[in-house]
């Protein structure tokens, strides 16, 4: 195929981006989180981010191969998925149970729609759901994390998340540093906020989307009458809004349509936290929005160049 | 001659045209009810007995119903065997009564007894009609029980009320994995199907916007002349 005149539609100056570059990014990005997730967890949640990532790459390959399509483990996505739904689960969930979520994550998500591009739902998120649906009492099980407040320690070998526990027990430095329980990914927010400034600064992501999630959730922190900066430190917020809601996937392209979906995000990941019986509602209000994507995209459509608006009652 | 077509009507609701998982029909009862085993055979039993009895005496009645009220008079018919199932459940059953709960006389609504009637059992003589209703009854318990088995199995760890795994993925027993496993149960028929049946004919107008207005298939012939012109 070597052809030596090449037919193509313009733009014909491309820039140096590849999927590949973007993935490799956000990777580098989520590396704090990982590392601060070894430091305040040990080394199990080392060996659950290596099974989830091994996992997904294999069925991603294995995946596309049954499919007869070409296989795209070179694009690194499914390291980040791998990654991305390692940091979301406890840190002493089963192996077993990870794996499962990787299936979801990779093969009904993403596969079955038609690979990198095409899902309609983020990935990692929708096999988190799947998971804390399907397995509640592993899923919600979180072991003291280091230098944990001795109030937050319910036994032996629970501790109680920000989210659940009585409001005084965590300060917002231990929220700061990862010092409460949750998540192995989601504790430390100084590790999710550098990675969110390299995504920033690499344009990997526009800041449009955490942003307006965050404003929007510390406004209707406040309208509900909670503590705003406790409620963006605690939970999966930032991991949430820094790496699943900026998806490129699964978020509007127009810039209107960028801050409805953030302004969604926002207002129900608060509603679920204060109203509904689960204490966590990241995951759910994204994956809503997710869905929304394609309508929110339809009404945000810009106008073309030069395009006059018909006044109301003109005829042609 | 008579017994093969007989017996096709039969076979068709089975596999080839089974209500659930080709025809698309009854998908509510179908999510609703597949939570167990037990209960996905009590909803197909309750449901084939209804679809016989209301294919059988729509068909009698064919020619004395007037075309214009035949809806609401199946409707009736239907309505009167549901009534006696649901009597002889409350009867004989009454833990299947208890969890099929509000669907069991949902049953008179269900757009597979009445598609059959409105498609086969008001237009044909009675045997055929019978056969029809038994075909189909059957092929929609067929399907509730694959739906049943599976997600009894994955969700709460047992068959049929014994417990034989430790592992229990209670997505599979809620509604989105009701759904799933419906997806994947479609899937497979149609992959069945498709098997079964004659491959379907693709030209390479097929993606072509102006194929039906190109009277020439000027396409077709370019792309017979590049296969001559490879060989």
């Amino acid at each position: 195929m070597d052809a030596k005149l090449h037919v193509s539609s313009s733009p014909h100056f491309r820039g140096s981006n590849s999927t590949r570059r973007i993935m490799l990014d956000v990777i580098i990005a989520l590396c704090p989180a990982a590392i601060a997730s070894c430091v305040i967890f040990g080394w199990r949640s080392l060996m659950l981010i290596a099974i989830c990532v091994a996992s997904c790459v294999l069925l991603e390959y294995v995946a596309r191969k049954i499919m007869k399509r070409d296989t795209t483990v070179g694009d690194l996505s499914a390291i980040v998925t791998g990654l991305l739904l390692a940091l979301n689960l406890p840190v002493d969930v089963n192996p077993l149970i990870a794996v499962f979520g990787c299936v979801i994550a990779i093969i009904v998500v993403k596969q079955m729609f038609g690979g990198i591009g095409m899902n309609f739902v983020n990935p990692a998120l929708a096999a988190r759901i799947v998971l804390l649906v399907s397995f509640p009492s592993a899923m919600m099980h979180w072991v003291p994390a280091l230098g944990a407040p001795e109030d937050a320690i319910i036994d032996a070998t629970t501790a109680a998340t920000p989210l659940a526990a009585a409001p005084g027990t965590y300060s917002y430095v231990d929220l700061l540093i990862g010092r409460c329980g949750g998540s192995i990914g989601e504790v430390c927010a100084v590790a999710l906020i550098a990675g969110g400034v390299y995504l920033v600064i690499r344009r990997v992501i526009s800041p449009i989307i955490p942003c307006v999630y965050l404003a929007t959730s510390a406004l209707m922190s406040l309208v509900v009458g909670l503590d705003p900066l406790y409620q963006l430190l605690s939970g999966g917020m930032l991991l949430g809004a820094i790496f699943m809601a900026t998806d490129y996937t699964t978020s509007p392209v127009t810039r209107w349509g960028k801050v409805i979906y953030a302004v969604g995000c926002g207002f129900f990941t608060i509603m679920l936290r204060a109203f509904s019986n689960m204490p966590e509602g990241v995951s759910f209000s994204i994956l809503l929005m997710n869905i929304l994507v394609p309508l929110i995209e339809r009404i945000t459509v810009p106008r073309t160049l030069g395009y006059i608006k018909k006044k109301k009652g003109d005829s042609k | 001659m008579a017994q093969k077509g007989l017996l096709k009507e039969f076979t068709k609701g089975i596999v080839k045209e089974n209500p659930v998982l080709c025809l698309v029909l009854g998908t509510c009862p179908t999510l609703a009810v597949t939570t167990s085993a037990s209960n996905a055979i009590g909803m197909g039993v309750a449901a084939t007995a209804v679809l016989v009895c209301s294919n059988a005496v729509i068909s009698l009645l064919r020619k004395v119903i007037p075309d214009k009220v035949r809806i609401p008079a199946y409707i009736t018919i239907i309505a009167g065997f549901v009534s006696v199932v649901q009597m002889l459940v409350k009867a004989f059953a009454p833990a299947i009564n208890d969890s099929l709960g509000i669907y069991l006389p949902l049953i008179v609504v269900n757009c597979i007894i009445l598609g059959r009637a409105e498609m086969f059992a008001g237009k044909n003589p009675v045997l055929p009609s019978i056969l029809d209703g038994l075909g189909m009854g059957v092929g929609f318990t067929a399907a509730l029980l694959c739906m049943g088995i599976i997600r009894e199995l994955l969700g709460s760890g047992s068959l049929f009320g014994m417990q034989i795994m430790p592992v229990q993925i209670l997505i599979f027993i809620l509604p989105p994995g009701g759904f799933f496993v419906f997806g994947m149960l479609i899937m497979l028929a149609n992959k069945l199907n498709t098997r079964a049946g004659k491959k379907v004919k693709t030209t390479p107008c097929d993606g072509c916007p102006m194929a039906d207005n190109c009277a020439e298939k000027t396409c077709e012939k370019t792309a017979k002349e590049a296969t001559l012109n490879a060989d």
